[in-house]
């Protein structure tokens, strides 16, 4: 805890607004009850979720560290600040960015925390957010009073709450969109943040705003709440509106959005997000977590009805100034420049020329262009956030946001600027090439801080940026700009299903030993703001998957047809045939004296989910629950190559077969004699493996055997192209889970 | 003024030599062992940042690390927890800690030898802006304390101070010692 954590109310106090410092006062009061026993663990979790501060690997008092399970062994003994939290343990700091959009003083804030706070390292996350790792909840009250005298609230960054409300980096500058609703999404964020009719969620929810419905910007197909910029004619005069869509979702099985009206005028906006709120709060579910998204209400109600509800919502809700007061400033909302339009750079070094075809685009206002500055996997220093205040400060009116590829841009440059600014960033490390291609990768923590993390994300995305960035010059353009993006568990934070290349993390068994693997995501659609979703293909090692990289894109660059995207490539070569390309790297290391297989990327511990297996090494030798384990994940397979090909039906039933099988390969480790008889299976799983725990993910806890019971109740009722879909990634997340359960009870070879 | 959260930096020799890839197992190793008298936690590998914090071994009180700030690499000793004491005493503390890592380092064999300290340049941070802030006044408040500690770890040596002008940043001195010293030397000019 720092010294000076007493001194900053008060020489803050006249620079915070007032919601915000109570706001902090009260969290801070919430901390003191919590060490003094008088506030429950359960309840001091979520106020400290609600404000931003999350949980982080290790935090439980134990670590693996290698060798044996290490008892951390912290000074305030078996305080806790959740349940199996422990009170000392390094935590997150998330903090909301709204549409990411920062000024230089905001930089410099950010700067001084994390050097004050965390490890010198500030983290630009995929929803356009900040992260802080290893804080101290000690600090944070003061962390979050020296971000509020800047103007950032950490509130609602986490729990079961209105999540940072993201938009289009380029709103406002894009020559393609439709308009600049950068007004409108800071009106929504003011507007629900700490909103009454949004406290009462059984999970979170993310709105995020497009200004077209092309390109990738707004990713408003995987969000909660989606909006996209539209006009039409009325009466010969031109009105803004939004395409309004709901319950789209990544996570494990991923949603797309679905339309909820064509055209919201502006002045609908923010009371039709409240009645949606109200909806959301009233019918959401509350018990059972893995089915509390509000894309579940909509599956289950049908979108008709979740709209006829919320119109019927709409029509109650009291009036409210804030729907429309910001509404006379927003058609006049424009951000300006600093400098003077300038003419595009005549001459240029081969460095330079490389930069500016990556990393700059044009504005829709003659002259002017933006500057992407790429982060490897998101993260900066505390020295570069200052020189980039400084460099906002000399070029622009501070105009600068973070996108949710983990970059910056730095909007209204003057194209004659172009070589001085390069050079400014080229002298702080932020001049790098390569932003938005193949090399620019995306991921999520994983388990370098996630408590949910199976693999290592950003030791795998390191590793490929290494690799491919000595490689990127031999790349045409088509390979140059794919997308990699890599989540370190199902849950998808890295937002795997929307890359041309996917990747999260599975854990698998080899020789007796859990190995780290990545399951292969491919046909995902990044454009048409996340237009499509991946399937996965199959689990590879970890240690592999450069190589899973390097030949697909071999294959890519070979085989694609003029102008054919990867998603269209993977169609039409087929998920089978590429799947045989991989095939031999899903295999075991040929010689069993490797251990470099049984570590992960950047981490040189043996690898685990918790206790390993304790046989030696022992090459051929594979369990018959293995075998029946890859049976069914053969089928899961099969049933997405029928999917693919228009076969619904079969798709569906072969999903939920392959389910069976890896339900029946668990149940017969004990009981040999089981039958195929689908109820027995179920029943018999149920018993032993749901009942007693056995196979509760540890933080997931009974989620996927849910989606086994699910989908036997409705084996009968005829699969729809979405019910199919979602059955697959069900499946094979239920497949994941039971190789994760097979690891956890050790199973003896000879079984 | 009272100096709390003090950081010690020891520049090393030969930067472009050292290879910051074999300490990430060097620091599991110390984690396994817990051979600090700190609470060791994990490892966060930076390497991908430029002139960032390199590869950081978190603790609960401290931080160890060998450093890239500024694109001056060294062996950092980061104080996280308050310290009861004297000035004179904690900028003790985080010296020989950041010393004591310096000479485990340097002698452990997965390094190969590379990594030594340079013998003269040692950076203090005082990882505080409130109480202080990278000011003259701070410069002028806190000269006696600098002074007696490095008469003493120099043994009256001549060394030169120089300081951090941007206002914004942390206060830092570099200390650079006139002679070279190793680190075996330092230590014991500390408890003489």
């Amino acid at each position: 805890m720092k010294a000076s954590n007493s001194l900053w109310k008060e020489q803050l106090s006249a620079k915070m607004p007032e919601s915000l410092a109570r706001e902090i006062d009260i969290f801070e009061t919430e901390v003191a009850l919590r060490k003094q026993g008088k506030l429950d663990e359960r309840l001091f979790a979520e106020t400290r979720l609600r404000r931003g501060i999350y949980g982080q690997r290790y935090d439980n008092g134990q670590r693996h560290d290698g060798r044996k399970v290490q008892e951390i062994a912290y000074p305030s003994g078996k305080l806790t600040k959740g349940p199996n939290t422990m009170w000392d343990a390094p935590g997150m700091q998330r903090i909301k960015i709204p549409g990411g959009g920062l000024n230089a003083e905001q930089l410099e804030t950010l700067a001084d925390l994390a050097e004050e706070y965390s490890d010198g390292i500030a983290h630009v996350t995929t929803r356009q957010d900040f992260q802080l790792h290893y804080v101290h909840i000690d600090d944070t009250p003061t962390l979050m009073r020296r971000l509020a005298a800047a103007n950032i609230t950490t509130r609602e960054a986490c729990g079961n709450s209105v999540r940072n409300v993201t938009a289009c980096p380029y709103a406002g500058v894009c020559p393609d969109e439709v308009f600049d609703v950068t007004p409108y999404s800071r009106a929504l964020s003011r507007f629900l943040l700490g909103h009454p009719d949004c406290q009462n969620f059984g999970r979170k929810f993310k709105p995020a705003f497009s200004g077209c419905s092309q390109h990738a910007c707004g990713l408003t197909n995987l969000h909660d709440l989606g909006l996209i910029a539209v006009k039409r004619s009325e009466n010969g005069k031109e009105m803004r509106g939004f395409e309004m869509y709901v319950g789209g979702g990544l996570g494990a099985v991923p949603y797309q959005a679905k339309l909820f009206d064509p055209f919201v005028p502006p002045e609908e906006l923010l009371p039709l997000a409240q009645a949606i709120a109200r909806v959301f709060a009233r019918h959401g579910e509350k018990k059972n977590r893995n089915r509390a998204r509000i894309k579940f209400l909509i599956q289950d109600w049908g979108i008709e009805k979740f709209k006829e509800v919320v119109l019927e919502e709409r029509k109650n809700l009291p009036p409210d100034p804030r729907w429309t007061d910001y509404l006379k400033d927003a058609e006049q909302f424009q951000e300006a420049p600093l400098r003077p339009g300038g003419e595009w750079p005549s001459w240029a070094s081969e460095a330079f020329e490389r930069w500016l075809r990556t990393n700059t685009r044009p504005q829709k206002q003659a002259c002017y262009v933006v500057v992407t500055v790429a982060l490897p996997l998101g993260d900066i220093t505390a020295n570069q956030l200052r020189s980039m205040a400084d460099i906002v400060r000399r070029f622009t009116k501070e105009t600068v946001r973070t996108t949710v590829e983990q970059n910056f841009v730095i909007r209204w440059v003057s194209q004659s600027d172009l070589p001085e600014l390069y050079n400014a960033l080229q002298f702080v490390g932020l001049g790098e090439p390569g932003a938005g291609t193949i090399i620019d990768i995306v991921t999520c923590p994983g388990t370098d801080t996630c408590k949910l993390g199976i693999s290592s994300s950003r030791g795998l995305a390191a590793e490929l940026r290494k690799r491919l960035a000595e490689k990127s010059f031999q790349f045409e353009e088509p390979v140059e700009n794919l997308h990699i993006k890599i989540s370190g568990c199902f849950n998808s934070c890295g937002q795997h299903h929307v890359a041309d290349l996917g990747f999260y993390g599975v854990s698998r068994k080899i020789a007796g030993y859990a190995v780290p693997h990545f399951q292969v995501v491919l046909g995902g659609e990044w454009e048409h703001n996340g237009g499509s979703y991946g399937l996965p293909v199959a689990a590879i090692p970890s240690k592999n998957i450069p190589e899973v990289v390097a030949r697909l894109t071999d294959r890519y660059a070979a085989n694609r047809s003029s102008g054919e995207s990867f998603k269209d490539f993977v169609k039409r070569i087929g998920k089978a045939e590429l799947k045989a390309v991989l095939e031999n790297l899903a295999r075991p290391p040929a010689d069993p004296s490797d251990r470099s297989f049984f570590s992960d990327w950047g981490d040189p511990r043996e690898y685990t989910l918790g206790d390993l297996g304790t046989g030696e090494c022992a090459g051929e030798v594979v369990s018959a629950i293995d075998f029946n384990l890859a049976a069914a994940e053969r089928e899961v397979f099969e049933a997405q190559v029928a999917w693919e090909n228009g076969r619904v039906e079969q798709a569906g039933k072969t999903a939920y077969q392959s389910m069976l099988h890896a339900a029946k390969a668990l149940v017969k480790v004990e009981f040999p004699n089981i039958s195929d008889d689908p109820d027995q299976v179920v029943s018999e799983f149920r018993t032993r493996y749901y009942d007693t725990q056995k196979f509760f993910d540890p933080f997931a806890g009974g989620k996927f055997a849910n989606y086994l019971f699910d989908a036997h109740q409705k084996s009968k009722e005829p699969y729809t192209i979405d019910s199919s879909r979602y059955l697959i990634d069900e499946a094979q997340l239920f497949i994941d889970a039971a190789h994760s359960c097979n690891n956890r009870m050790g199973t003896p070879a000879s079984i | 003024m009272e100096l709390q959260h003090v950081n010690v930096k020891l520049l090393v020799k030969n930067p472009q030599e050292v290879d910051l890839e074999p300490l990430i197992p060097v620091f599991h190793g110390w984690i396994q062992d817990q051979v600090c008298e700190e609470l060791l936690l994990d490892v966060a590998d930076y390497r991908h940042v430029y002139a960032g914090p390199g590869v950081v071994l978190i603790g609960h009180e401290c931080n160890y690390s060998v450093d890239n700030t500024d694109n001056r690499l060294g062996v950092r000793y980061n104080r996280k927890a308050v310290l009861d004491g004297s000035n004179q005493d904690r900028l003790k503390q985080a010296v020989r800690a950041a010393l004591t890592a310096c000479q485990r380092l340097e002698a452990e064999p997965r390094l190969e030898g590379r990594l030594h300290f340079n013998g003269q340049e040692i950076e203090v941070f005082i990882n505080d802006r409130l109480v202080t802030l990278n000011r003259d006044a701070t410069r002028e408040a806190v000269r006696p304390d600098f002074q007696m500690f490095f008469q003493k770890l120099f043994r009256g040596s001549e060394y030169s101070l120089s300081y951090g002008s941007d206002p914004r940043s942390l206060f830092a001195v570099c200390v650079k010692a006139s002679q070279t010293f190793s680190v075996a030397d330092l230590l014991e000019n500390l408890t003489s």
